[in-house]
C-alpha cells in the first residue's frame, strides 16, 4: 500500500484492515442456521438421554460447543487470520493457552487433592 | 602517535553530519545519518487502534471467565447435602433463555447490516428488538435464580450454588452492562446520527454482544447440561 492509499483511508478511517469487518446477510444467516443446530442438538442429547453412557454424551455436547464457538468466532465475531494484521489471532490463540491452562489445572489439581487428602465419610467411619 | 585523521562527527539541525578526512575511499562531505526508527510516521485516524484494543478487552474477560468456569469445575460437585443440578435445572427454560440470546445475537447482525447501509430507522429498530431479547434473557434469567431462592438454594446454599450463582450471573451482569450500552448508543444514534464515532461504537457492542453468546455456550454446556448430567 502507498503512502497516498493509506493517507486516503486513514483520514476517514485508520486502516483499511482495522477490524472493520464487511458483514453480509448470508454470513450472518449461515452462523445463526449453524448455532441453532448446535445448539439443539446437545439439549435433545441431554434431555432425551439417547446415549445411555453419561461420559460419552458429555464428550459429544463439549464437542459440539467448541464447533459452536468457532461458528460464532467466524461468522458473528469475523475472527480470520489477517484482521489487525494477525493480532487478533495472536491474542485469541494466547487466550485459549490461558483458558486451557487455567481449566485443565484447576480441575487436575483439585481433584487430586481431595482424592490424595479429603477422606469421605465412610473412610472415616472405620477410624478411632 | 598524533591527531586522528578521522575527526569526531558535528551533527547539525538537519541530522546530517560532516566527515573530514583523508580517507581517498571516503567521500567528502555530508553523509545521510543512520535511522534507528521509521521516519516518516504518518497520522491514524482518530480511533484506529479502537478495534484491537477491544478485543484485548474481551480476551481479559475470557480470562475472568475462565477463572469462573474453573471455580465452577471444581466446586460444582459440593452440593453439602443440598439440592444437586438434578434437582434445580430446568432445560426447557434454559433452551429458551439460549434461544433468546441466540436471537439477540442475530438480530444484532441485522444492526450492523443496516449500519452499512446508513439507514438509521432499520439500525434503531434492530437495535431495539436486540434489547428487546436481551432483556427477555435478563428476565427468564432472573426469574430462574427467584425460583432457585425460594426453594432455599441460595447462593450461601453449597459451594456447588455459590460458584453457579457468581459464575452465571457474572454473565447476567455483562449482558445487563450490554443492555445499558445499547440503550446510550440507540440514543447516541438518534442525536447524532451514525457519524464515524458511533459506528465505531457500535462495532464494539456488536463484539462485546457476540462474546457474551460465546460465553453462554460454554455455561450452557458446561454449567446446565453437564451438570444435569453428573
Amino acid at each position: 500500500m502507498n503512502f497516498d492509499a493509506h493517507a486516503a483511508s486513514g483520514a476517514i478511517y485508520g486502516h483499511d484492515d482495522s477490524g472493520r469487518p464487511h458483514a453480509t446477510l448470508q454470513g450472518y444467516l449461515i452462523g445463526f442456521g449453524l448455532s441453532v443446530v448446535l445448539t439443539a442438538i446437545p439439549f435433545w442429547l441431554v434431555i432425551s438421554g439417547v446415549i445411555a453412557h453419561r461420559g460419552a454424551t458429555a464428550v459429544l455436547i463439549l464437542a459440539l460447543a467448541a464447533v459452536q464457538i468457532v461458528v460464532h468466532m467466524v461468522y458473528f465475531l469475523h475472527m480470520n487470520a489477517r484482521s489487525e494484521s494477525g493480532w487478533s489471532m495472536m491474542a485469541l490463540i494466547f487466550t485459549i493457552v490461558l483458558v486451557v491452562i487455567a481449566l485443565t489445572g484447576s480441575l487436575w489439581i483439585m481433584f487430586h487433592l481431595s482424592a490424595n487428602m479429603m477422606p469421605d465419610a465412610a473412610t472415616m467411619r472405620g477410624m478411632p | 602517535m598524533t591527531t586522528s585523521t578521522l575527526a569526531a562527527p558535528r551533527y547539525t539541525a538537519e541530522t546530517r553530519y560532516t566527515v573530514e578526512t583523508d580517507d581517498p575511499v571516503q567521500p567528502r562531505g555530508t553523509v545521510e545519518a543512520p535511522a534507528f526508527y521509521v521516519l516518516d510516521e504518518h497520522a491514524h485516524g482518530e480511533g484506529y487502534s479502537t478495534m484491537l484494543g477491544f478485543w484485548l478487552y474481551l480476551m481479559s474477560d475470557c480470562l475472568l471467565f475462565s477463572g469462573l468456569f474453573a471455580t465452577y469445575g471444581v466446586l460444582g460437585g459440593n452440593y453439602a447435602a443440598g439440592p444437586s443440578p438434578r434437582d434445580l435445572f430446568d432445560l426447557p427454560l434454559v433452551a429458551l433463555n439460549t434461544t433468546m440470546l441466540l436471537l439477540s445475537s442475530i438480530t444484532y447482525g441485522f444492526a450492523m447490516l443496516a449500519v452499512q447501509k446508513d439507514n438509521i430507522a432499520w439500525t434503531q429498530l434492530w437495535l431495539a428488538i436486540t434489547a428487546f431479547f436481551g432483556l427477555c434473557f435478563i428476565g427468564i434469567e432472573l426469574y430462574e435464580f427467584s425460583d432457585f431462592i425460594r426453594e432455599g438454594a441460595t447462593p450461601q446454599r453449597s459451594a456447588f450454588l455459590s460458584s453457579f450463582f457468581t459464575l452465571v450471573g457474572t454473565h447476567g451482569l455483562h449482558v445487563t452492562a450490554g443492555l445499558i450500552w445499547m440503550a446510550t448508543l440507540m440514543a447516541q444514534v438518534w442525536r447524532h446520527g451514525l457519524i464515524e464515532a458511533n459506528r465505531r461504537r457500535l462495532m464494539c457492542l456488536s463484539m462485546f454482544w457476540h462474546f457474551l453468546d460465546v460465553v453462554w455456550i460454554g455455561v450452557f454446556t458446561f454449567v446446565y447440561l453437564m451438570g444435569t448430567l453428573r
